[in-house]
């Protein structure tokens, strides 16, 4: 790609990800925020987490992905176990990756 | 929340090797998809070079693997940024939710505690970070760390690609999936904590299988986060 265009895209792209990180964390960090915010706030992570994971093991190329094929899929449910048991993210992931080795040879 | 003691200026060691250490899953993850992303990037026409520093100056995976492919098709770079700005505005609510722990610091440490903000580093932030006295060290450390790991893993699929096979899809790609499960479970304390988790899931499904863009993740998020602070009230 010709240095120009290439510098022009990444400068455009560095500022559209940068604000939306830092702009929130800069102005509120000083702020004491009603109760009812930081309750909203309070539900982001495991909100987010479940809105990044659940297309993360269910879709494939924009379409569910409901089949022995996906590896993801399966493995996910006797990791979720194992996160519940152990709460630890080294076994879980561990356990996770030993899973999705399993079920890939099997099906 | 936390105004009772007053920041410590300096940066705390056992924060920073916590930090540190819990980046590990999240390193271990980023190498199978920052070297798909280099790989990629430099069959598309960028040079190596150029595919690494897009790592070191915007970090931030899946919009970088976005505008690959659109640059692949032709698409302006006025195309690509504004297609960058959606998908990574999620952040937004990532970063003010972290605003809730890293509070009253020195102004010049936000440029950079927001610069590391990826959804990885706020999953493990987010359930680790109330255990440390200085959270402003534990998170640089982990968003620093997992930010070296992407350039890393990035730069080796970029200039290596000549030389390595490599063909996306293994078990590596499980790492970053089974660490949010084990980071949400934690996270996940009450009813109405595990209602908002499967209604965020559900929603984003279903926002992803009908809207076109990237808007499956935000809009989720917010509608789920909604619906818990009106059960939490009732």
């Amino acid at each position: 790609m010709e240095s120009s265009r290439y510098i022009y895209m990444i400068a455009g792209m560095l500022f559209v990800t940068f604000l939306p990180r830092f702009l929130p964390l800069m102005f509120l960090s000083n702020k004491n925020l009603p109760d009812k915010v930081i309750r909203w706030l309070s539900f982001i992570p495991a909100a987010v987490l479940s809105a990044l994971l659940a297309p993360a093991v269910l879709l494939n190329d924009g379409r569910l992905f409901l089949s022995l094929e996906n590896t993801a899929l399966l493995a996910f449910i006797p990791t979720l176990v194992i996160a519940y048991k152990t709460k630890n993210i080294f076994y879980t992931v561990s356990c996770g990756l030993i899973f999705y080795l399993i079920l890939d040879l099997i099906f | 929340m936390d105004n009772t003691y007053s920041e410590d200026n300096n940066l705390n060691k056992n924060s920073i090797k916590n930090g540190f250490k819990d980046a590990f899953p999240i390193v271990l993850g980023y190498l199978p998809i920052g070297m798909a992303f280099g790989m990629l990037a430099v069959k598309k026409g960028l040079t190596a070079l150029q595919t690494t520093a897009m790592s070191i100056f915007v970090f931030a995976g899946s919009a970088q693997l976005v505008s690959i492919e659109m640059i692949d098709v032709g698409a302006g770079a006025a195309a690509i940024i504004a297609m960058t700005f959606l998908v990574n505005l999620r952040h937004l609510l990532l970063s003010a939710s972290l605003s809730l722990h890293l509070r009253n610091l020195p102004a010049y440490y936000y440029p950079f505690l927001g610069f590391i903000i990826t959804d990885e580093s706020f999953a493990v932030a987010s359930a680790k970070i109330d255990s440390h006295k200085d959270k402003k060290s534990y998170f640089l450390s982990l968003g620093i760390t997992a930010y070296l790991g992407w350039v890393f893993s990035s730069g080796l699929g970029a200039f290596l690609t000549e030389f390595i096979p490599f063909s996306t899809g293994g078990a590596l790609d499980f790492v970053l999936p089974a660490m949010f499960v084990v980071l949400l479970v934690m996270q996940i304390s009450s009813r109405v904590e595990v209602i908002t988790a499967f209604s965020a899931g559900l929603l984003s499904l279903l926002f992803a299988l009908t809207i076109e863009g990237s808007w499956n993740i935000i809009l989720a998020t917010v509608a789920a986060a909604f619906l818990g602070v009106y059960l939490d009230g009732e």
